[in-house]
């Protein structure tokens, strides 16, 4: 299996130059790294070559990294049912750098593009419709950002005396709670002053 | 005689309908009664599971999976456990994948029996559903006896299952297989072989295979083009290798098709329960039902009282949560609605930094737009129960 996947990667590779930046296997499955103007022949040879035949549709998803200078990857995962494997390519953006569209490859992509906008302010160029899809209308922000609160920032609830829903900021009556567990199980590996004294 | 100008008609169909299977808002665009455009609003049920998980533990996050697709829960959970175990490179033992199996299909009953008979209520009976509901009443009755609960289960767990099934229970899912195939019957007579079902169904929502893929369809969706997709064979996860069942295709692709498929693969769970069942009796069936892995899955309560180990290892589950190894996976599980999938992305600690949810009823509600486009309004609703929507998956 992982035999085939290398020659998979290798063939694409080869096939397609610079597009590719990088490409892993890990846990029986290839990820391709594209680049990002790359993005519709990289997806367009992976549909149509023989080999690859990458012609079903999965998903397309944003994952944001703060720390990078690119901070969003926009993740896309093809079935290729013939071959009956599958494929994820990756590229990477920020926030004002578009990526360009694949509705023109796959209708299925509109969907999951304007997801990943609504999400995470992910831009694409080409795209014919984008809209907010899953939040509210007149939503303001992208929740699933890091630096997006849990708790975000406006509720809603009916109000009787207007008679209608009305939006307000957040306030809870407790502050939210992130507990840190975060610890090492298996003992620690600090040493304690005077320690480095017995192992001498 | 003037030219009269002829506008489009646009109408809201739901919020709050019956036929919109939930909270859909659709903003039909309709010349006379023939339908031009369909825009789905959704996101009405957007609860932001997605975010909730990356700031929950791997155990934690599990009972979000059975509020996505609340017909048919354990599903759900499946896919998330597959992921979390992927990345944990953790082997789950055979019994506990029996388990999985039987209850996965059980889930499988749930949600085709809810789809198949509503959608001959979407075209006016009053009677199935209320068959329908009989029966999932007693699947749920199981789901309440397994886990303590009749939707929300959170059985399955990263590691196995969360507590052994009962041998009485295992009989009495095998007294419930036969009368059920009965009423499968029954059913097959009163909706599929129904004139007026036909007449509403049948060439109704045609599609190709080409768009198929296209547009991200799976599940009975694209086996109703004619081709025997199903991850169950084509990627085998748990022991459904060494399962024996068929895999129902339509020949037309239309509404009529997707529903005569969904009728046969209840039938073809029953098959696979009843074979997990048997291999639940056989002597090698027997054993753990969650990996032996302290560091994964809690002791029991039995350790608890005498190993200090044991104690410790509970506080720092529940607690702390287990480690996950960095790294990113995919794992899909054939869910009664078509491939659901989990993207997961671990960065080495106890929380999920990204969780993708990758609901088939999301794809399916997109090809609303172009398979409805040119039909009646009427076959609007037709279309929509065919697809089988459930807007827990659909909104996350």
């Amino acid at each position: 299996m992982s035999a085939e996947l290398q020659a998979l990667s290798d063939h694409i590779a080869s096939s397609l130059g610079e597009a590719i930046e990088d490409r892993a296997i890990a846990y029986g499955e290839l990820t391709v790294v594209a680049r990002r103007e790359d993005i519709v022949r990289v997806v367009t040879f992976l549909r149509d070559d023989p080999q690859c035949r990458f012609v079903c549709f999965i998903d397309i998803c944003g994952a944001d990294y703060p720390a990078r200078e690119k901070r969003f990857d926009v993740v896309y995962h093809f079935l290729a049912p013939h071959h009956n494997r599958r494929i994820r390519v990756k590229v990477q953006t920020d926030e004002v750098t578009p990526v360009p569209s694949l509705v023109g490859l796959f209708p299925a992509a509109n969907w999951f593009e304007r997801e990943a906008y609504d999400l995470y302010g992910i831009l694409f160029s080409g795209h014919p419709d984008l809209r907010r899809l899953l939040t509210d209308y007149g939503f303001e922000g992208h929740p699933l950002r890091k630096d997006f609160p849990l708790t975000g920032y406006v509720e809603v609830r009916y109000d009787n005396g207007q008679g209608r829903v009305v939006y307000e900021p957040v306030k809870l009556n407790q502050e939210f709670r992130n507990f840190d567990f975060l610890s090492p199980w298996e003992g620690t590996d600090y040493v304690l002053p005077g320690d480095e004294k017995a192992k001498a | 005689m003037g030219e009269h100008n002829i506008r489009n008609f646009t109408i809201n169909f739901g919020p709050q309908h019956p036929a919109a299977h939930g909270v859909l808002r659709l903003v039909l665009e309709l010349d006379g009664e023939i339908v031009e455009r369909v825009d789905p609003h959704i996101g009405l049920l957007h609860r932001g599971t997605e975010k909730l998980i990356e700031y929950k533990t791997y155990v934690q996050a599990n009972p979000y999976f059975d509020r996505l697709d609340y017909v048919a829960p354990m599903n759900q959970e499946h896919a998330f456990c597959l992921a979390t175990e992927k990345l944990l490179g953790i082997e789950v033992p055979r019994r506990a994948q029996l388990i999985r199996v039987l209850f996965s299909e059980i889930g499988r009953l749930l949600s085709h029996l809810l789809n198949v008979t509503t959608q001959a209520m979407d075209v006016g009976a009053l009677t199935p559903p209320l068959w329908g509901f009989e029966e999932r009443e007693k699947l749920m009755i199981f789901y309440e006896r397994i886990s303590g609960s009749r939707m929300h289960a959170n059985y399955f767990r990263p590691g196995g299952v969360s507590m052994d099934i009962q041998p009485e229970l295992i009989d009495d899912i095998e007294a419930f297989c036969d009368p059920f195939l009965q009423v499968l019957d029954d059913l097959d007579k009163l909706v599929i072989g129904n004139r007026i079902f036909k007449q509403r169904n049948v060439d109704i929502g045609t599609i190709t295979l080409d768009d198929c893929w296209k547009w991200g369809f799976t599940g009975a969706v694209v086996r109703s083009c004619g081709v025997a997709w199903d991850l169950r064979k084509a990627q085998p996860y748990e022991c459904y290798e060494e399962m024996e069942f068929d895999i129902p295709v339509g020949k037309n692709g239309d509404n009529y098709d997707r529903q005569v498929i969904r009728m046969e693969e209840m039938r073809q769970s029953v098959r696979i329960m009843r074979q997990c069942l048997n291999k639940l009796r056989a002597p090698d069936g027997k054993g753990p039902v969650t990996t032996l892995d302290g560091k994964v899955s809690p002791p029991s309560r039995k350790d608890m009282k005498r190993s200090m180990e044991a104690l410790i290892h509970h506080f720092k589950l529940y607690t702390e949560g287990f480690h996950v190894p960095a790294g990113e996976v995919y794992a899909a599980v054939e869910a009664p609605k078509g491939e659901f999938g989990v993207y997961l992305v671990s960065d080495g600690t106890n929380k999920p930094y990204r969780c993708k949810i990758r609901a088939p009823g999301f794809a399916h509600l997109q090809g609303m737009d172009f398979m409805c486009r040119g039909h009646m309004l009427a076959d609007v609703a037709s279309v929509l129960g065919s697809i089988d929507i459930v807007f827990g998956e659909v909104d996350r």
